[in-house]
């Protein structure tokens, strides 16, 4: 039915003019000018071929879109080729995932990235190990539980949140962590730092897949006699899962590839360092800033290497996020 | 995956009709008190979290405002060495964040939302898949690569388009010539932070034009609409808030952009004379901080540049806020 209408439209379109009355050439483009303020205007009383006026407009509008999308492409794909192309010698190597940077001077070629990659996973988890319950369980009550006045003020901080610049996030923490406890610079003040970041992202993706989690399942299931925080936990959550992961994961990626927090909180190091409570920790955006006003080639191509290895594990986690969702979608 | 509009379930009482309300379907027991506990103790961090960033920052930012020797949103001084002798105003970084911000918007959401459009509406079915995960892909590249190609790979290229501005516009004020003669101009951070925040538009607006109901495409091309007239009349309209949000939400990356913007800026020497120049150089709020990040050491000092992320937070709360209100607005016609 719906494909039938599609066609019949097509044709009105497309086809030849099929209209008998001359007036009607004279008629289109008043109509269709006088109606520009939206959907709520009269349907032109003209049946079959648009006149002049209008459809050089709507080949205008085509030609337009097809240039934008152009314009468009032109920077994005330059960006991808560039590091690609600059970055992809250095990833081939074994050194660059087997050793650090450690005594490496900007002069010397050699060393790899694993001390930075590894700095990234561990804070990146740990942020999510902090964020998933706290952005879960915030959405379980803005779904299940919150109304009013309360729920309306949570959704609204969550908006906040969500805004919040990555810089004022470090800063804040940098007030909080160093200024006012004294404590060092270390990974964790990092991680908390993203987790203000990531939290937002966690509940809004949540909320969406919790939304789409049919009522007839926890009607069913109250009508069972099961609590509703068992409900919860054994029906509402195991439905939306897959949709909770690819939200995280994207989360998970976006945190991957902050900067800002890690120039307040994170100094960069060249070793190796897996303490989170102790000293510097090297991340790959970290790696990146260090080297990036460097002029000397090897340092250079390390950077680009490091540019192509952060794309590369953030493509790496949209993927599995998407790949969860198609194979695991809510279904009505 | 985010939601489009930002509007939150707890904003939508009225059609929706969840069974049990509120809380009548927990039974009382002691797992269920525990559990809607947890829940609301999440929401209540929340509200916490925010409202602590807002006093914290605010508690740290009063005293060196207050010691602050020159108009804190006046000078265009940033003299914070001397921890006696506080000089720092914000006028300045405010005029190059608000500048950048306004060149990307007015370069990212035109042709974001065509891009969308082209996604949704145009495109041969072969490359609306491929384009939209490109899209995808791009939204999710960190900026600091944005940032670093720019200074390397397209700054060279942009640099003859700049000095043909200067040569041929330079009389017109906001292309008069300046201290600075690199890439590191708003203009040239305003392209670049365009790149950067297109990939977000797009991929924002492309969500809510294909959720358009077809009865209503299909019903304004039965009405004999052309395709143009029916993207304006069906798409155009159901969209319209989404777009909103989304150009909102890359407003607010465009003012907050830390480090694609600190690597390309030229930071102006103090002391150097006002010009309403776009190919001035400048620092934005967040370059400023991280730029000075390494010589926190004084609380004095760090006060004065905590004061900066005061006002930064405080523009995209604003921004933020305003989308809200529009979209409130719009969702209340609409309905």
């Amino acid at each position: 039915m719906s494909s039938n209408t599609v066609r019949m439209t097509d044709v009105a379109v497309v086809d030849e003019p099929r209209s008998t009355k001359p007036s009607g050439a004279t008629d289109g483009p008043a109509t269709a000018d006088s109606g520009g303020s939206g959907g709520r205007r009269s349907p032109s009383p003209v049946f079959g071929h648009p006149a002049r006026a209008r459809e050089v407009k709507d080949h205008l509008a085509r030609v337009v879109m097809w240039l934008a999308f152009l314009l468009a492409l032109v920077p994005l794909v330059w960006i991808l080729w560039t590091v690609l192309s600059q970055g992809y010698h250095l990833l081939l190597q074994s050194e660059w995932w087997t050793n650090s940077q450690k005594g490496i001077t900007s002069r010397r070629e050699g060393g790899g990235a694993v001390h930075a990659i590894q700095g990234t996973l561990i804070q990146g988890l740990t942020t999510a190990v902090i964020s998933v319950p706290i952005g879960v369980m915030t959405a379980i009550y803005l779904v299940e539980y919150g109304r009013g006045k309360f729920a309306k003020a949570v959704s609204f901080m969550v908006d906040i949140l969500t805004g919040i610049p990555s810089i004022v996030a470090g800063l804040f923490i940098y007030a909080v962590w160093v200024t006012t406890l004294g404590l060092q610079r270390v990974g964790f003040a990092v991680c908390l730092a993203l987790v203000m970041l990531m939290v937002p992202v966690i509940v809004r993706s949540t909320e969406e897949m919790l939304k789409l989690v049919p009522n007839e399942l926890r009607e069913a299931s109250y009508a069972l006699g099961v609590p509703k925080w068992k409900t919860i936990m054994k029906v509402v959550l195991p439905t939306a899962f897959s949709g909770i992961v690819t939200g995280v994961l994207l989360g998970l990626a976006r945190v991957m590839g902050e900067t800002a927090p890690l120039l307040i909180l994170g100094p960069y190091t060249k070793a190796i360092a897996t303490d989170l409570f102790g000293g510097y920790m090297a991340t790959l955006p970290t790696m990146i800033n260090q080297d990036r006003s460097e002029s000397l080639q090897p340092a250079v191509d390390r950077v680009w290497a490091a540019a192509l290895t952060l794309i590369l594990l953030v493509l790496l986690l949209n993927i599995a996020g998407r790949v969860v969702a198609r194979f695991g979608s809510v279904r009505k | 995956m985010s939601t489009v509009t930002g509007v939150s379930v707890a904003d939508t009482p009225g059609p929706d009709d969840r069974g049990p309300q509120g809380d009548r379907a927990s039974t009382g027991r002691a797992g269920d008190r525990v559990f809607s506990g947890l829940a609301t103790g999440s929401g209540a961090l929340v509200i916490g979290l925010v409202t602590l960033v807002g006093v914290f920052l605010l508690w740290q930012a009063i005293p060196a405002i207050a010691d602050d020797k020159d108009n804190f949103f006046l000078s265009r001084a940033w003299d914070v060495n001397d921890t006696s002798n506080l000089r720092f105003g914000i006028v300045e970084l405010l005029w190059t964040t608000v500048v950048a911000s306004t060149i990307a918007m007015l370069i990212a959401v035109p042709v974001g939302v065509c891009v969308a459009l082209f996604i949704t509406q145009y495109s041969p079915r072969w490359l609306a898949r491929p384009a939209a995960s490109l899209v995808d892909l791009l939204a999710a590249v960190p900026s600091i690569i944005y940032g670093f190609w720019g200074i390397k790979t397209f700054g060279p290229k942009y640099q003859p388009f700049q000095d043909f501005l200067l040569d041929k516009l330079g009389w017109f004020p906001l292309f008069s010539k300046t201290s600075v003669s690199g890439t590191g101009t708003i203009l040239f951070i305003g392209i670049v932070l365009a790149i950067m925040i297109l990939p977000i538009v797009t991929a924002l607006s492309r969500e809510v034009f294909a959720q358009t109901p077809v009865a209503h495409k299909e019903g304004a091309l039965a009405l004999g609409a052309t395709k143009w007239e029916m993207i304006r009349t069906a798409v155009l309209p159901f969209g319209r808030p989404g777009v909103i949000s989304a150009a909102m939400l890359a407003l607010g990356r465009a003012l907050g952009e830390t480090i694609a913007v600190t690597i390309i800026v030229s930071a102006l020497a103090p002391g150097t004379k006002w010009s309403w120049s776009l190919l001035n150089g400048g620092e934005t709020f967040a370059s400023r901080i991280a730029n000075n990040a390494q010589e926190f050491d004084s609380p004095a000092k760090t006060g004065a540049f905590i004061a900066a992320g005061l006002v930064l937070f405080v523009l995209t709360f604003v921004v933020n806020a305003i989308a809200r209100i529009v979209i409130e607005r719009r969702k209340a016609f609409t309905e």
